[in-house]
């Protein structure tokens, strides 16, 4: 049973959209079941637009009939398609974490489910556009929903950290649009696809790249730009941390990605994309050192976030003909790991919040007994963020270290070593001490063990993902837009 | 009939006993004293079964095989070759001696159904080291094995042996990183990892990398499984990782996690770049001369100490470069010298931590100075250990003596006699640190002269049967080594089948068979 693939495209966008706005207006008794319904329509959705990619390759679809370059296109590949999976799975296992958290902020609250559905919308309508203005709209929703979750959580600290990421997501958002500005000032159009096509050069095309690069490095928070980051994701409610770490910040990277190897792709010196790619490692090794400095647990995890979102950008400069394939897959495969993984820490990370009122690491050694799943669920993506065997963190840094030999830039390889160990040691710190036996057990909530389940779900498949890896990878590489492109070649 | 139970045999079923068993016990509720048992000893006989059954496939020339496709273009290969089968059975048959140990040792502990199920994962992990069929394979089991043996390290869960299991972590972890490295850049450079007899590049002819890039590749994978191989100064681990149980440094220190390394430079020099290649290189000399550095340092250091699990620690630094050392001396004995030492050392390690542990939970005993009188209160005990001892010194007609006879002889064939002179300064060592342990045991009287060999019992039959069984397999395995079947008979098997040492005058198998 294969869509149309107007229909296909568009309800991945529509669904959560709708939940959205009817959402608000729903009193608080059948809430639960619109919630899961509404999760699960989406992600049956999303499941279909895979199998009908699957079946038919890429699809198009032109938005109330008009072609580009007046119209707007929605676009699915296979990498979208792996992008809109991945999402519907983690939102879906986060709208079920904070559905059943009850009491804190959620489940009273419309408000929440509101705009919680409206991020949701926003990431799939991110990576089904084929049009460069089309993003800059889902980029502000995403930004400015990703703002009002992050103030349901607890105040003081949830408000000036909001207020941080807005100002800081402001800005990224207005030099994108500069540069948006700029691009149909000089090219007549904004559809991504004709851009690759007739790209844009000169004075004018460089800045408006350089302006539209630094607005999406700011919403990515790359170092240095990431200040915003690890307060905003440690003070969120849990699930909202998980959402925003493992998804929201893809979501920029994703354009990134679109736009330079497609209508940016002649425009810059190879130095530019090797300075994306010191920058990661710059991310990688400030990250790291950051993490292992943290007492509380939730900050830890935002700084590993910044440390891995540095694994992703060692892959542009990677992209150079020969290894772009693998470059390629490994951007998917650290993409796919590392939000199973982080968004299972920090659900595992909201279990400990729960039942003991704090999240210092020290807390943990009391109540190892009584969280166990989340516990085991904090040691299995902490496997996936170290990068070891068979884990799909494993995958992604093998494909990095392969694209790395294969350009001869043996350098990103003393990185990865550094940054394993590294990341060993603050993952080290936070599981550590579930094994000591010689603290007494702590008076604490009990935690519900559908609450334990869910993130020791995630964690787990971060872990299946890399035993699989050949499935999602294979159905990556359909279409092929984004696929092996000749960059690097030097101006 | 045994054709069609060959054909449908899989290597796939060994790490699946294993792996389940130890999926399941996870489950378990800390009070399922008896279901944890029967489950684990029905996983381990399993298990042995399996083994027996492959080990006499493949004598017949079987070979079994599975692969399983990870990443695209990259295999896991399961392989159970005449070495796999080696290592393969000596894991078997000491995981199933140290679970009976393990169940004494550990009753009315806490925390027992998490131990038993690492437990599990980590024979599980030292078996897929053992089948692997490329180095990409190896590697893989080869960052499991440090995953599954930290909790067990770390079981106590006291600060210090937190502290302890960190370093341990961070040994172990840095040797897998160069390891790593190592992997994706021969896979770079010959495009494949699998085992190849006579080695992976000896097909490229032409294309074949300098000689430059080749060294470095080499030494950037033998420090890779250095550090679990225990080469100086990668050894640090090794004494600070016997904060574990008794149980746990006996697996650790016998089967698991040691043994791997040495397997792991097994396959590297002869399987990946082949004897031919590492003597061109020049590399063969420098690691059999590192070998022998280890060797001596690990038995200088053990003679310093007084703690009898540290002492036992050094030992295995230096015993363990005896496997690098024969291996690394590519003529065809050393290399059955350096092969059947695995399981030799083996057995007798595993002996003498098993008695540790029991001197330790009888009689509150941790120190060399403390057991005065010993071998009054527990025979048993201390019969085994003597054995072991014996034969690590390398008295005939213990184990240790064939190992260090075909090390010797295969050193003086190819021309290195420096061997010789360190084989016996070892021994003269291993000597200078065992025979007052053993003196003192037998023949000194006890601090207290209460209770004799009544006290013994108190150790229970769960405790003494390993031991015991072991120590009988060190004389056994010595005296009847010229039997089929026998480790050193299987050792030649291999040798004979599997490696052709072109080194001119000297490949005419002379004083082996």
């Amino acid at each position: 049973m294969i869509l149309e693939s107007g229909p296909a495209l568009a309800l991945p966008i529509g669904l959560p959209l709708l939940a959205g706005l009817v959402l608000p207006m729903v009193r608080r008794h059948p809430m639960p079941w619109l919630v899961a319904g509404f999760a699960f329509a989406t992600l049956g959705s999303v499941i279909v637009l895979a199998v009908t990619v699957g079946h038919i390759g890429p699809v198009i679809h032109a938005l109330g009939g008009w072609e580009p370059p007046l119209g707007i296109a929605l676009r699915a590949d296979g990498m979208a398609v792996l992008m809109l999976l991945l999402t519907a799975v983690v939102t879906t296992v986060c709208s079920l974490y904070a559905m059943w958290q009850g009491h804190e902020t959620a489940l009273g609250n419309r408000w929440f489910w509101g705009v919680w559905f409206f991020l949701w919308a926003s990431l799939n309508a991110l990576f089904l556009s084929g049009d460069v203005f089309n993003l800059y709209i889902t980029l502000e929703l995403l930004t400015v929903a990703g703002v009002i979750l992050v103030t349901f959580g607890k105040p003081p600290a949830a408000l000036v950290a909001g207020m941080r990421y807005l100002i800081a997501g402001l800005f990224g958002s207005m030099a994108y649009l500069l540069g948006v500005a700029l691009i149909y000032g000089q090219a007549g159009t904004l559809d991504l696809a004709l851009l690759t096509t007739a790209p844009p050069e000169g004075p004018a095309g460089v800045a408006a790249a350089a302006l539209m690069t630094v607005g999406l490095l700011l919403k990515t928070a790359l170092v240095p730009l990431h200040a915003w980051l690890p307060y905003a994701h440690a003070s969120a409610p849990s699930p909202v941390s998980a959402v925003l770490s493992g998804l929201v910040v893809k979501g920029s990277f994703f354009i990134l990605l679109i736009l330079w190897t497609g209508p940016f792709s002649a425009l810059f010196h190879q130095a530019a994309w090797q300075l994306m790619g010191i920058l990661g490692a710059v991310a990688i090794l400030w990250g790291s050192v950051q993490a292992l400095r943290q007492e509380r647990l939730k900050m830890l995890i935002a700084y590993s976030t910044v440390a891995q979102i540095g694994y992703l950008f060692l892959v542009p400069p990677l992209l150079m003909a020969g290894a772009a394939a693998i470059a390629w897959q490994a951007a998917q495969m650290q993409i796919m790991a590392h939000a199973l993984a982080k968004a299972g820490f920090f659900l595992a990370a909201g279990n400990l919040l729960m039942a003991t009122g704090r999240d210092d690491l020290a807390a943990i050694p009391g109540v190892r007994n009584s969280l166990k799943m989340s516990l085991l669920a904090m040691a299995l993506s902490g496997v996936t963020l170290i990068g070891l065997p068979p884990s799909g963190g494993f995958a992604g840094k093998w494909l990095l270290l392969a694209a790395s030999l294969e350009t001869g830039q043996w350098w990103w390889i003393v990185v990865l070593g550094i940054g394993t160990a590294l990341s060993a040691g603050y993952v080290f710190r936070a599981v550590a001490p579930t094994l000591r036996q010689d603290v007494d057990a702590e008076p604490h909530q009990p935690i519900d063990v559908r609450l334990q389940v869910l993130p020791l779900t995630l964690a787990v498949a971060s872990i299946l993902l890399g035993v699989f890896a050949v499935h999602p990878l294979d159905f990556g590489s359909i279409g092929g837009a984004f696929g092996a492109i000749p960059v690097g070649t030097g101006e | 009939m045994l054709e069609a139970i060959y054909g449908s045999l899989s290597p796939t079923w060994l790490l699946l006993s294993s792996f389940i068993t130890g999926m399941a016990i996870f489950f378990l509720g800390e009070r399922q004293v008896r279901a944890r048992s029967v489950l684990n000893l029905t996983g381990a006989g399993i298990k042995a079964l399996l083994t027996i059954l492959m080990g006499f496939g493949i004598y017949q020339g079987y070979r079994f095989e599975s692969r399983f496709e990870l990443l695209p273009g990259l295999e896991v290969v399961l392989w159970a070759d005449p070495l796999a089968f080696l290592f393969t059975s000596l894991s078997a048959f000491l995981w199933l001696l140290t679970t009976i140990y393990a169940i004494g040792y550990l009753e009315g502990s806490p925390n027992r159904s998490r131990f038993f199920g690492f437990f599990s994962l980590c024979v599980t992990a030292s078996i897929g080291v053992a089948l692997s069929g490329n180095l990409f394979t190896l590697l893989i089991f080869f960052e499991l094995l440090t995953l599954a043996t930290y909790p067990l390290v770390v079981h106590r869960g006291t600060p210090e042996v937190i502290r302890a299991g960190r370093l341990y972590l961070g040994y172990t972890l840095g040797g897998g990183i160069v390891l790593l490295i190592g992997t994706v850049w021969l896979q770079a450079m010959a495009g494949t990892t699998d085992f190849t007899p006579g080695g992976i590049f000896q097909a490229m002819g032409e294309e074949r990398p300098g000689s430059l890039a080749l060294t470095a590749l080499f030494w950037t994978l033998i420090v890779g499984v250095g550090v679990k191989a225990a080469l100086i100064p990668l050894h640090g681990w090794l004494p600070i990782a016997m904060v574990a149980p008794a149980p746990v440094s006996a697996l650790l220190h016998a089967v698991a996690v040691v043994k791997a390394g040495a397997f792991g430079i097994i396959r590297i020099v002869h399987d990946v770049f082949g004897a031919s290649l590492a003597m061109d290189l020049g590399v063969s000399v420098i690691l059999a001369g590192w070998a022998g550095l280890t060797i001596l340092f690990g038995s200088l250091v053990a003679l310093g100490q007084n703690e009898i699990k540290k002492r036992l620690a050094y030992s295995t630094v230096s015993q363990l470069s005896y496997i690098t050392l024969g291996v690394a001396l590519l003529g065809p004995v050393a290399v059955v010298g350096g092969m059947v030492h695995l399981v030799h050392q083996g057995l007798m390690k595993i002996t003498m931590f098993f008695c540790a542990g029991n001197l330790a939970e009888t009689l509150g005993i941790h120190k060399v100075s403390e057991v005065d009188g010993v071998g009054r209160t527990m025979p048993w005990t201390m019969g085994a250990f003597t054995i072991a001892a014996l034969g690590m010194i390398g008295l005939p007609p213990m184990a240790g003596f064939i190992s260090k006879w075909y090390l010797a002889t295969g050193g003086l064939e190819v021309g290195h006699g420096w061997v010789l002179a360190v084989l016996i300064a070892s021994s003269v060592l291993n000597a200078g640190y065992f025979l007052p342990l053993v003196y003192r045991a037998w023949f000194r009287s006890p601090p207290d002269s209460d209770g004799g060999p009544a006290r013994e019992s108190a150790t229970g039959l769960w405790m003494l049967l390993p031991p015991i069984l072991t120590g009988a397999a060190t004389l056994m395995v010595g005296l009847l080594a010229a039997m089929p079947g026998s480790p050193l008979d299987w050792s030649e098997f291999i040798v004979n089948s599997l490696y052709m040492f072109d080194l001119g005058p000297v490949n005419d198998n002379s004083g082996v068979r």
